[in-house]
């Protein structure tokens, strides 16, 4: 018997004795990360209908695959193969790994999973089931502390889902100066990645927090300072940006199929 | 005006116990210490409960009220729904004394492992001066009352006794953090021991130590990432690897 069971603590046979709703919020977070998955991973293999008319999925960008459709490149650069041992390979997947890694990594996401997904613990005082813990010392979870390497990858594909949002405002002949639903929804999505990239606590500490004496450098303290405000709403940009990009991708993936037609302003 | 409340209190000590069925008068504005208080004074004259200054500040009377680790006096009682069961038990990380009191010296033991401020030698008394800015960060851990409410809830030491061994716990995590940031510091491996000898790598950040704290201090947030943070720029930063400027810290 370990933990609160153990012989010299109050002897007491349950796991917890919360009276409120503590498995509520674990439920929900399972729910809508575990529906995040199965769409994501459906439309990772899709390998299909992530552009139209100069709007391209957040899922198939930067598109590096020769299979990608030629306009959804980065001026035609493509250098990786169609396919990998005879499969055909989704542009989606050569990417996935570093918004994933980032996400995987981050440490709210990490309170948010260990709670619903490992129940480590499920909820506060609320008795996990396992019986032994190491956290995140060995492997696979000491890879945790790879957060920084994905929060340098998230820069650079905040840049290029920028220029997405950006180039959006073409119209379907290609001239400037035209705004769609699809504009409004990739710079909606640009934008709170990068108040999920900038309010990240890795970004904290790189601009300052790893200081120990603030007023020797009044620019960083300043930055920190700034980057801290954003940092108390890290979970919310956690959440809304993970919402931006599922839904700009449903956005692109309806637009691309006809189902749904993208109306222009002007 | 008087009103009944239905009160569990848990009695016992190391060898046995169970909950104890009460009820008791309470009053407008009274909080979960008062109630126990006059559970003491009419039907339970031998009930064990410490406790010290009443206003939150000397960390004392910590418990679990329906199963959340708090201060019972800083709990009111109209928190709860009239009609409402209160359950109160004894923390339920540490090993039991007697009732509500329990052996909480894991805490001092660990608070003895951590070395204490390292100004430089040459420093003489009166000689530093400290901005604003480089107090603010410290400032904010010295307002632990040390309830060890964080300690309490922290479930890698909660639900893993064999943990204790290897894990300081978030009370001392902010400690650690405190002297790490302190301008005046000089000892050079916190980082390093934090990670290797206090077991700052056991936690998962999951939050419970934040939540529970009387003085909300933003024990995750503010102390125990950024340490990680210190700790993968000692450790695991590419940056630092690729540009040749990874420094090794000396072991002690």
């Amino acid at each position: 018997m370990s933990g609160v069971f153990s012989p010299t603590r109050a002897k007491i046979k349950e796991r917890t004795l919360r009276t409120d709703k503590w498995w509520l919020e674990p439920a929900i977070t399972f729910g809508v990360l575990f529906s995040f998955i199965i769409y994501a991973t459906f439309r990772a293999f899709e390998g299909a209908n992530y552009y139209k008319d100069h709007l391209i999925s957040p899922f198939y960008s930067p598109c590096l695959s020769e299979a990608c459709v030629p306009e959804a490149t980065i001026f035609g650069w493509t250098p990786v193969s169609a396919t990998i041992f005879n499969f055909a390979l989704s542009p989606a997947l050569i990417i996935l790994i570093f918004p994933l890694g980032f996400r995987m990594t981050c440490y709210y996401y990490r309170k948010a999973y260990y709670r619903a997904f490992w129940l480590s613990p499920p909820a506060c005082a609320v008795a996990e089931p396992h019986t032994k813990y190491t956290g995140e010392t060995r492997a696979p979870l000491i890879l945790q502390n790879a957060h920084r390497w994905f929060f340098y990858a998230g820069l650079v594909f905040n840049i290029l889902l920028t220029y997405d949002a950006i180039i959006s405002f073409k119209s379907v002949e290609g001239e400037w100066g035209h705004m769609s639903v699809g504009s409004l929804v990739l710079v909606l999505s640009s934008t709170l990645l990068w108040f999920y990239s900038l309010s990240c606590h890795t970004c904290r500490h790189t601009v300052g927090g790893r200081l120990k004496h603030f007023s020797a450098h009044p620019i960083r303290y300043k930055l920190w300072s700034w980057v801290s405000v954003l940092n108390h709403k890290h979970q919310q940009f956690a959440w809304y940006s993970l919402a931006a990009v599922a839904f700009a991708d449903i956005y692109v993936r309806q637009v691309a199929t006809d189902a749904w037609t993208n109306f222009y302003f002007f | 005006m008087a009103r009944k409340l239905n009160l569990r209190i848990w009695r016992g000590d190391a060898t046995d116990g169970g909950l104890k069925d009460v009820q008791v008068d309470v009053n407008e504005g009274e909080v979960v210490l008062d109630v126990i208080h006059r559970v003491q004074a009419t039907q339970m004259g031998d009930l064990a409960v410490r406790w010290n200054c009443k206003a939150g500040k000397c960390g004392s009377c910590s418990m679990e009220i329906n199963g959340k680790p708090r201060l019972a006096c800083m709990t009111q009682v109209a928190s709860f729904e009239e009609g409402e069961t209160i359950t109160v038990t004894p923390l339920r990380a540490f090993p039991v004394i007697k009732d509500l009191v329990t052996d909480v010296s894991f805490n001092y033991k660990k608070a003895m492992e951590i070395p204490a401020f390292a100004p430089p030698a040459d420093l003489k008394p009166g000689e530093a001066r400290m901005e604003q800015v480089d107090v603010e960060r410290s400032q904010e851990f010295r307002k632990c009352i040390e309830c060890f409410l964080c300690q309490d809830v922290c479930h890698v030491v909660r639900d893993h006794e064999e943990n204790k061994k290897s894990f300081a716990g978030p009370r001392f995590f902010i400690r650690i953090a405190e002297l790490d940031m302190h301008p005046l510091d000089i000892l050079k491996n916190r980082k390093r021991t934090a990670q290797e000898e206090h077991g700052l790598g056991m936690c998962n950040i999951t939050k419970c130590c934040t939540e529970v704290c009387p003085e909300h201090i933003k024990i995750t947030d503010n102390a125990i990432i950024p340490m990680k943070e210190r700790v993968v720029d000692i450790k695991y930063d590419p940056a630092r690897m690729f540009a040749g400027l990874l420094k090794r810290e000396k072991r002690s």
